[in-house]
């Protein structure tokens, strides 16, 4: 079986038993992208050189039988929304066109402190902004399965190259889904983490209640040694908790006895497509074949998580987005220009004898703020900072957001209660498999209603995962699995047991050789 | 219901120049989101506590020692205007 169809996990072991080299490995997941990613787009910078190089060290340190760390020379992708010292960070904005971070992120560092191969970085919607990857300013990333079709987002990049085989692991990052929804539609596992399980230092902020760092893989087997190596506290992110980090490469294969799994009335009703519905109840039947009970169970405010995401990630986009003023760092404005423009505006004004309009004129400094935003930001990023400026703003902040984060809490209570009955959450990523490019851009609302069954996870703080459950139309449909927090053992051991028993994580589009 | 008006004011607030196009169809879009976002005025919601954050909120500190900083010239490194020692801004003043 050709390399690129094998799990980190079995790649990792012929590393160790010296069946194939990182050199190897690394150089056929970049041919990969050579041949591939022109159509694909998934990657927004490769750099070969600097790969090979990186895996030829991590070879020469295995021959020398001196200690690795945990990755061991496998190739990782990284959103390119995470800090990599010195080399260039865009977060798919024009905004950051030129940026280059002065320090790694956290996961950067360990990531490298585990020997890892850092492959390239992946294209992303804006900033994180967006359910398909069309909001990138620089790329549309394709869907490996059908190229008409999005790999989801905002993570649309990270989960389009596992699925493609350009990449055995990859780093992405969810705020409302952004993992787990591009890792249904791309037919790849992807778990986003319990709020403060993974530092957030050096990962660009949308909004930072909800952000959270996690791995996109193959299998479970993999998502669980990557997040083993990304999870842990870190004296830089004062929210990132303290307790301890459990062996989940080596857990993850003990099956979970007498689970009980509940199923969410709620997630069963309009708009869900019959072959998705048939894949999670399919999916039922086999952890029930495995051992598992199942509860009805009841999220009721639930149908609220869109409209309450909505108001709370738009306004802690607007406050964390202040930063891009065109003084520290990224875009700013032809200044030259403007000063002479705004001089013009002024003096015509002045000349009509219309000195109060004149007065009302932004000032230079005011100007140059709101021209360099304007022409750095995309669409789907100002929509959602003027949504955040308003719902903050005198007069609105409590109908709008501090009526969001009191149903918030009824969010977080209902799985509370939840949890007390059962282990496990199962139910749909998304109502559909992939839809096409183009479809959605221009809807707004309908784009944020794709996150329906994934934005309360991020709104209670939990854990997640989404693992291949299917095929509708030659598309990969996705399971997800909900746990209490800090409970990502169970999710990962929980998904195991399902990829030992069925083998829909092991399908592949056709650009991905057998041989 | 928002006007175009308000949309131009929150655009002002939100530091974002808008061109009158970009502001006819942002008031649409945002006209369409709010309306949205409104049916959580059918929640009674007076005795539930807000929900800022998804851990318990508490103070951590960090010890009050002088620790390296980034150097001047890699703060300004990714400034678009700069003279090595400042950023430069537009003149406010004096005009």
């Amino acid at each position: 079986m050709s390399v690129l169809r094998q799990s980190a996990t079995e790649l990792l072991a012929k590393l160790n038993a010296g069946e194939v080299t990182s050199v190897q490995l690394t150089q056929a997941h970049l041919d990969q992208i050579k041949q591939h990613d022109g159509q694909v787009k998934a990657f927004l910078r490769v750099d070969p050189a600097a790969a090979l190089a990186r895996a030829k060290e991590i070879d020469d340190r295995r021959k020398a039988k001196k200690p690795l760390g945990l990755l061991g020379g496998l190739p990782v992708a990284i959103k390119d929304l995470l800090c990599t010292e010195g080399e260039t960070t865009t977060c798919g904005s024009k905004m950051l066109e030129h940026f280059k971070p002065p320090y790694d992120a956290t996961v950067i560092k360990k990531l490298k402190a585990a020997d890892a191969v850092l492959i390239g970085k992946t294209n992303l919607d804006e900033f994180a902004m967006g359910g398909s990857t069309e909001n990138s300013a620089y790329q549309k990333t394709a869907n490996p399965w059908d190229l008409a079709r999005t790999p989801g987002g905002s993570s649309g990049g990270a989960a389009a190259c596992v699925a493609a085989g350009m990449a055995p692991l990859s780093i992405g990052t969810d705020t409302g889904g952004s993992i787990r929804q591009p890792a249904a539609l791309c037919g790849v596992t992807g778990l986003k983490p319990t709020y403060g399980r993974v530092s957030r230092f050096g990962l660009v902020a949308f909004a930072s209640s909800l952000d959270q760092i996690g791995p996109l893989a193959r299998t479970a087997e993999d998502a669980a040694l990557l997040l083993e190596v990304l999870a842990g506290h870190d004296p830089l992110d004062s929210t990132s908790v303290d307790v301890p980090v459990p062996k989940y490469s080596e857990t993850v294969k003990q099956p979970l006895k007498n689970l009980r799994i509940g199923l969410v009335r709620e997630h069963f009703g309009e708009g869900l497509e019959p072959e998705v519905e048939k894949a999670v109840r399919d999916a039922v039947e086999v952890y029930k074949s495995l051992g598992a009970t199942v509860k009805d169970i009841s999220l009721p405010h639930g149908k609220y998580g869109v409209a309450t995401y909505y108001i709370i990630a738009p306004s802690e986009a607007s406050s964390n987005l202040a930063r891009y003023d065109g003084v520290h760092y990224g875009h700013r404005t032809n200044e030259k220009q403007m000063v002479a423009e705004l001089a013009d505006e002024r003096n015509k004004l002045v000349a009509a004898g219309k000195t109060a309009a004149a007065e009302a004129l932004d000032n230079p400094l005011v100007r140059m703020y709101r021209r360099s935003r304007a022409e750095g930001f995309g669409p789907e990023v100002k929509r959602r900072i003027m949504l955040g400026t308003y719902a903050l703003s005198a007069g609105y902040y409590d109908a709008y957001y501090l009526k969001a984060l009191k149903v918030r809490r009824l969010i977080r209570q209902d799985y509370d209660v939840a949890f007390n009955e059962v282990d496990l959450i199962v139910g749909p990523v998304t109502t559909s498999p992939a839809f096409k490019l183009g479809e959605k851009v221009d809807d707004p609302l309908s784009m944020y209603l794709v996150d329906l069954y994934t934005v309360s996870a991020n709104l209670a703080g939990i854990g997640g995962i989404s693992i291949p459950c299917g095929m509708s139309r030659n598309l990969p449909l996705g399971l997800q699995l909900q746990a209490p927090p800090f409970e990502e053992e169970r999710l990962l051991r929980a998904a195991h047991m399902f990829q030992q028993a069925t083998d829909w994580h092991q399908q592949f589009p056709a650009m991905v050789p057998k041989a | 219901m928002l006007s175009r008006a308000d949309v131009e004011k929150v655009s002002l607030l939100a530091r974002l120049e808008l061109t009158p196009e970009e502001l006819e169809r942002m008031t649409a879009q945002m006209v369409q989101i709010v309306g949205y976002v409104e049916q959580l005025a059918e929640l009674k919601t007076d005795d539930v506590q807000p929900m800022a954050h998804a851990l318990e909120v508490h103070n951590v500190f960090a010890a009050d020692e002088v620790r390296p900083s980034l150097p001047r010239e890699a703060a300004l490194a990714n400034a678009p205007h700069h003279d090595k020692e400042f950023y430069l801004v537009p003149a406010v003043l004096g005009e």
